[in-house]
């Protein structure tokens, strides 16, 4: 339609008196003007990602030279020896997330459920906005409440309970052993658990409302109760697009820096795999380090531990848009 | 509920089954929605019970102080937040909107607006720590200072995706009914763009910014290398400049007590602020669309 009517245009005014010329080529003018300036903002977004990648990549490249693919495998971080090993902040981003995700996807799903089939009407609007504010809260006041309200509760009344139960139990017990005190990988999860919990909670109910209402009420005439509509139905339709709200969230929660960078403790140590003791995340040790790094290769190491961290996220991220604009072509076909 | 009472008329054992899982599960799903709101009401009522007691003239009126002295607030850290989120918000709304509008009025589905979207999606999450990164690597590594002017580019990096989304979902929900009607009395595009679609979708683009505002309000990360923090008062954007959010990072890491204090107010403004203006451009939106 938009193409029609850009079509006729010309036609229009080239039929238009010899007066009016100077007004048509001016908005001639103006027209393409002003689709240069847009089109110039919009190739600017391209042109900052490109920055960023290639920025990074000559930043970070006296430390890629020196440590080459071991970076990403060793695990000694000592800056007045030079030597750096990225592999413990790699290890805590990924169990930090991982940790994340295990708490936040089931929660999300049960939020997401609550407000497309549960809630009544008059109450969906105020929840779920509510739930989408706990997204709007800064990072840094997870971080302050995390460290000095939530970790103190947490090590007396869930730490210290799961190292005496799970801690005692033979193969997992690892994962729950030492001194509860609090800060530490399982914390940070949990923070970044609650941190997720709304992208990934409203991308589920975005694409759990355009199910079909058809499919549901056939489910529902058969017979059928509010648990398998969704879990049969809705979910199995929307598959692609709640993959894409999980990889979203997954996106968020490995480059959350300062609420991790408050509650995981900040020591560049691995000493065993108890998810109660401390570590270091990529983001908490760019937060803890770049200012106080001085130049060269300790900079560089940096910077290269922020290039691995946009490398994931871009890949993790890339998945998830894939995933729900899939969702959107099939939403078009059936529609 | 329908099923709930076929299975007790039919005392059938798989009508109970089907009955009970539905019951645990609609069980739980309530209980994900209370531990979702539980943490919002746990953090909101520690920041105002925290921060609340920290609420003084003085706050607003003097420097941020040394360890173990007396009063003090965060009068530089407060003015150096509002310069920077000012100037950000100024330099990345205009950008933002005409990519924006190129997304959805000249674009379409070709493939540079195609590629540019789902760039702009990814940016839209992309670690703000890595801008910050790419900020100092670009700008303040050449210069060798960290200055109020990088904290402000980083944050107007972070205004764009923001303000180009909104602006193309809003611009996309103005009928075409309306751009046809434009064309028809010979109306070139450019106006018809700025004077009558935008226009339309004026509410829609304006909570957008809002909601830019309201995210690098609260943003750390990106400031910790480009605009640092000051103790001190300054208006110069080639120096260090104070702002809330790194420096309650640094008083809340510290172990001085009135630099704690300060920080649990600065926590409460800065969360009161960022909820403040979300809600606004809520309402504000949703009163405009009625």
């Amino acid at each position: 339609m938009d193409t029609a009517t850009t079509l006729a245009l010309p036609q229009i005014t080239s039929r238009q008196p010899d007066p009016k010329r100077p007004v048509k080529s001016q908005s001639a003018l103006g027209d393409t003007i002003f689709l240069n300036l847009t089109r110039l903002a919009a190739v600017l977004t391209l042109v900052v990602l490109a920055g960023i990648i290639v920025s990074l990549f000559i930043s970070s490249w006296p430390s890629i030279q020196k440590f080459g693919f071991s970076f990403l495998t060793e695990s000694e971080w000592d800056p007045p020896a030079e030597k750096f090993g990225a592999l413990v902040p790699i290890y805590g981003t990924l169990v930090t997330s991982l940790i994340a995700l295990i708490i936040a996807v089931p929660v999300s799903f049960g939020i997401a459920l609550f407000l497309t089939e549960l809630s009544p009407a008059w109450l969906r609007r105020p929840l779920g906005t509510a739930i989408e504010l706990l997204a709007a809260i800064p990072s840094i006041v997870y971080g302050m409440w995390g460290l000095l309200v939530f970790s103190p509760v947490f090590a007396k009344w869930i730490e210290a309970p799961l190292g005496a139960t799970l801690g005692k139990v033979p193969v997992i017990g690892k994962l729950f052993q030492g001194a509860p005190i609090g800060i530490g990988l399982l914390c940070a999860g949990i923070i970044l658990a609650i941190m997720i919990i709304p992208f990934i909670a409203s991308v589920m109910r975005d694409v759990f409302e355009v199910t079909p209402p058809m499919l549901k009420e056939s489910v529902y005439g058969l017979g059928g109760t509010t648990w398998e509509v969704v879990w049969k139905i809705v979910l199995p339709y929307t598959r692609a697009g709640v993959i894409g709200g999980i990889m979203l969230g997954l996106g968020r929660a490995l480059g959350e820096t300062m609420a991790v960078t408050f509650v995981i403790g900040n020591t560049n140590l691995l000493n065993d795999i108890s998810l109660f003791s401390s570590g270091n995340s990529i983001t908490s040790a760019l937060a803890n380090e770049f200012a106080e790094a001085g130049p060269g290769l300790h900079t560089a190491a940096l910077i290269e531990l922020g290039l691995v961290l946009f490398v994931i996220t871009f890949i993790v991220l890339a998945a998830s848009k894939l995933l729900l604009l899939r969702l959107q072509a099939h939403e078009g076909t059936k529609a | 509920m329908i099923d709930a009472v076929a299975g007790k008329s039919r005392g059938n054992a798989v009508f109970t089954r089907r009955r009970v899982i539905n019951n645990i599960a609609l069980t739980l799903s309530m209980a994900a929605m209370a531990f979702g709101l539980f943490w919002l009401i746990w953090i909101l009522f520690t920041t105002v019970s925290l921060g609340i007691g920290g609420l003084s003239i003085s706050l607003f009126t003097q420097m941020t102080p040394s360890p173990n002295s007396d009063g003090g607030g965060l009068a530089n850290a407060i003015v150096g937040s509002l310069i920077m989120v000012t100037m950000a918000t100024l330099i990345g709304t205009p950008i933002g909107v005409l990519a924006g509008i190129y997304l959805a009025e000249y674009g379409g589905n070709g493939w540079l607006a195609s590629f540019t979207r789902f760039i702009n999606d990814i940016l839209l999450s992309a670690p703000s720590i890595v801008i910050g990164l790419f900020v100092y690597a670009i700008y303040v590594a050449h210069i060798k200072s960290f200055s109020g002017l990088a904290g402000v580019v980083a944050l107007a990096l972070i205004v764009i995706p923001v303000v180009v989304r909104t602006t193309e979902n809003m611009l996309k929900l103005i009928p075409n009914t309306l751009r046809e009607a434009a064309f028809a009395l010979g109306t070139p595009r450019w106006k018809v763009i700025s004077k009558i679609t935008l226009r339309a979708a004026r509410a829609g683009v304006v909570t957008g910014i809002l909601l830019a505002v309201a995210r690098i309000a609260g943003e750390t990360a990106p400031l910790l290398f480009t605009a640092l923090s000051n103790q001190f008062w300054t208006l110069d954007l080639t120096e260090p400049m104070a702002n809330l959010p790194v420096t309650i990072f640094k008083f809340a890491m510290s172990p001085f007590k009135n630099w704690q204090e300060l920080a649990w107010a600065g926590v409460f403004l800065i969360t009161m602020g960022v909820l403040g203006v979300n809600i606004l451009a809520r309402t504000f939106f949703s009163q405009k669309n009625s």
